[in-house]
């Protein structure tokens, strides 16, 4: 098993050294300079700024020293923030979003496993019935519209939660965390779900209950451990997306993480910004994917020995 | 193997069994005949505006209301359907296209050729795509193909290991290798023989494509960096309507409702089609 794991690891760093170099080409091939929306600047100034941001060096030597750059994790200076680099900016960003990240995978984990188990173990009963038709509904109404609605509802017609902000107001943690983690929950319910009905049916189940234990200690000591390797394989990928959502949600709540960093680089054109998270959230998901397989993997048994 | 007829008209009487695809079906076929007359049944052009009208309730005039600027938010809707069904079945053709021959392709030759491109797939799976279509849009500008193709060319990775997995078991049965015997060309083999066999989980997958790819579109759109003004799909309507959702609150919950009616819609027909051309996976 250690050699699975060793060649997934080396098969990685190929893989974000070709990702780094496409999106400094890619950036690099957007038409006109990083400075054209500026108000008219002067010929000597534009020489200036180009100098400061190394453009002019020829394009080999760019690329090689942005490469060596990464390595110590210097993504060079902002396009937009004068005299503040790309890494300090991810810096700041980077444990609010984490900390909404945290969040929302601890409600969707809580809420998925819980309704997605019951729903298994109460196959075809009102308590299978609901939990799926409310994972339906979180699969179907997207990020962007479940978190105006939670707002408009509990920030603004009831008045019980703030309806913008990250730790500054008590409770405005809440509807951001419930929006990114509603849609995680959804899936997950339906994950386990599966997982848990396909374990159930086995012969392994049949001799534990045979041998007498408790249900409780049935479901939780021997179906459970294979009933969520999908939610566990899951996880991975599911990084990506809490990247993505933290994109809308961080949009709506004003909430100043990475994902609206990302987003207000975007508008701006700052493409070292860009060029930089870019880069570090293919790292991130790279690894989580990593993290999940490698989970996932030990978790079953059948691998285990090999 | 039974006659494909027969699998087909089986299936067909399964799905029309399932009320929930039916009722999907029913609300897809009318969604995509007021899409396609929206410049004949809209109320008015989408780009009307009424400024001294402003923002108004739904009321007999505005079955749906009107927006800051005066547009009647049911004609708004209506061209926004037009915008979000097509990225959905553009997108998911570039999809398909990609996918299927790619998956065939390697199903086929299978060996080395096979593993390379799985290999290029796993790879591609890993990587944070919504990403590279943000940037993508930011570089080359918000332009309504280049959208098309990007979300495409994200969504045909899973569609390619399916057709892959079809290809692989059909590979060796004996129409196959009769076929084979006798000659037929690589080309003929694919379209008269593989083709047809795999269509079933191709239909079903592209179903279920087609609302992420809307989702894909929607979210961009959301962020301001999709369909651009004065074009609206629903992810833009959904953009305006949060913005004013405090006062105007119908200007969020009409956009929003009709876009989750027509992902359950075709979420529910992908399910029933799955589940009536492979049964087994409905127990």
């Amino acid at each position: 098993m250690l050699g699975i794991f060793l060649r997934r690891i080396l098969l990685a760093i190929p893989v974000l050294i070709a990702v780094a170099s496409i999106t400094f080409f890619l950036v690099r091939l957007a038409p006109g300079g990083p400075f054209d929306a500026d108000k008219a600047v002067s010929e000597q100034v534009l020489k200036n700024l180009n100098e400061a941001y190394n453009l002019n060096a020829p394009l080999s030597e760019q690329y090689f020293d942005y490469m060596t750059g990464i390595l110590v994790g210097d993504f060079g200076p902002s396009f937009r923030f004068p005299g503040r680099s790309v890494t300090e900016l991810i810096m700041t960003g980077l444990p609010v979003t984490f900390e909404l990240a945290i969040y929302s995978m601890l409600i969707a984990l809580f809420i998925g496993i819980l309704s997605g188990v019951t729903a298994a173990l109460k196959r075809n009963t009102f308590l299978d019935y609901v939990p799926m038709s409310i994972a339906m509904i979180g699969i179907c109404v997207p990020t962007f519209l479940l978190g105006p609605l939670l707002v408009l509802i509990f920030g603004i017609n009831l008045e019980l939660l703030p309806v913008s902000g990250w730790g500054q107001l008590p409770g405005d943690k809440i509807l951001p965390s419930l929006t990114l983690g509603f849609a995680y929950a959804a899936y997950i319910a339906r994950l386990s779900r599966g997982g848990m009905l396909e374990i159930l049916n086995q012969d392994f189940i049949r001799t534990a209950r045979a041998k007498g234990l408790s249900e409780k200690m049935v479901v939780i000591k021997h179906a459970m451990q294979g009933g969520l390797i999908p939610v566990v394989s899951f996880l991975g990928p599911a990084v990506a997306g809490l990247l993505a959502g933290s994109f809308v949600v961080e949009t709506i709540f004003q909430i100043p993480g990475l994902g609206r960093f990302y987003v207000e680089a975007a508008f701006n054109r700052d493409y070292t910004m860009i060029l930089g998270t870019t880069i570090f959230f293919s790292v991130m998901i790279v690894f989580f994917n990593l993290l999940s397989d490698i989970v996932a993997l030990w978790l079953n048994p059948r691998s285990r020995d090999t | 193997m039974s006659q494909s007829s027969s699998l087909w008209s089986d299936a067909l009487r399964r799905l029309f069994k399932n009320k929930a695809a039916v009722a999907g079906a029913i609300v897809l076929l009318v969604l995509i005949v007021l899409a396609a007359f929206a410049p004949w049944i809209a109320p008015y052009p989408y780009a009307y505006q009424n400024l001294d009208l402003g923002a108004s309730p739904p009321s007999s005039v505005h079955l749906l209301g009107t927006d800051v600027l005066g547009r009647d938010l049911l004609s708004r809707i209506l061209y926004g359907a037009r915008i979000s069904l097509l990225v959905g079945f553009i997108a998911t053709t570039v999809a398909l296209i990609i996918g299927v021959s790619w998956g065939i392709v390697a199903g086929y030759a299978g060996g080395k050729i096979d593993s390379a491109m799985m290999r290029i797939v796993d790879i591609l799976y890993g990587l944070p795509f919504i990403i590279f279509i943000i940037l993508l849009m930011v570089i080359f500008g918000r332009n309504l193909w280049l959208l098309f193709l990007a979300i495409g060319a994200v969504e045909w990775l899973t569609m390619a290991r399916i057709v892959r997995a079809q290809v692989l078991s059909l590979k060796n049965q004996e129409f196959v290798l009769a076929a084979q015997a006798m000659g037929v060309s690589n080309f003929a083999m694919f379209k008269r023989h593989l083709l047809p066999n795999i269509l079933g989980p191709v239909a079903v997958y592209a179903t279920l494509t087609i609302p992420q790819v809307m989702l894909l579109e929607s979210f961009l759109s959301f962020l301001g960096l999709g369909i651009q003004p004065p074009m609206s799909s629903w992810g833009t309507l959904i953009k305006d309507g949060v913005e004013s959702m405090e006062e105007y609150s119908w200007l969020l919950i009409y956009p929003g409702l009709t876009f989750t009616v027509t992902l359950f819609a075709l979420n529910f027909f992908g399910d029933g089609l799955r589940d009536a051309l492979d049964p087994k996976t409905s127990e």
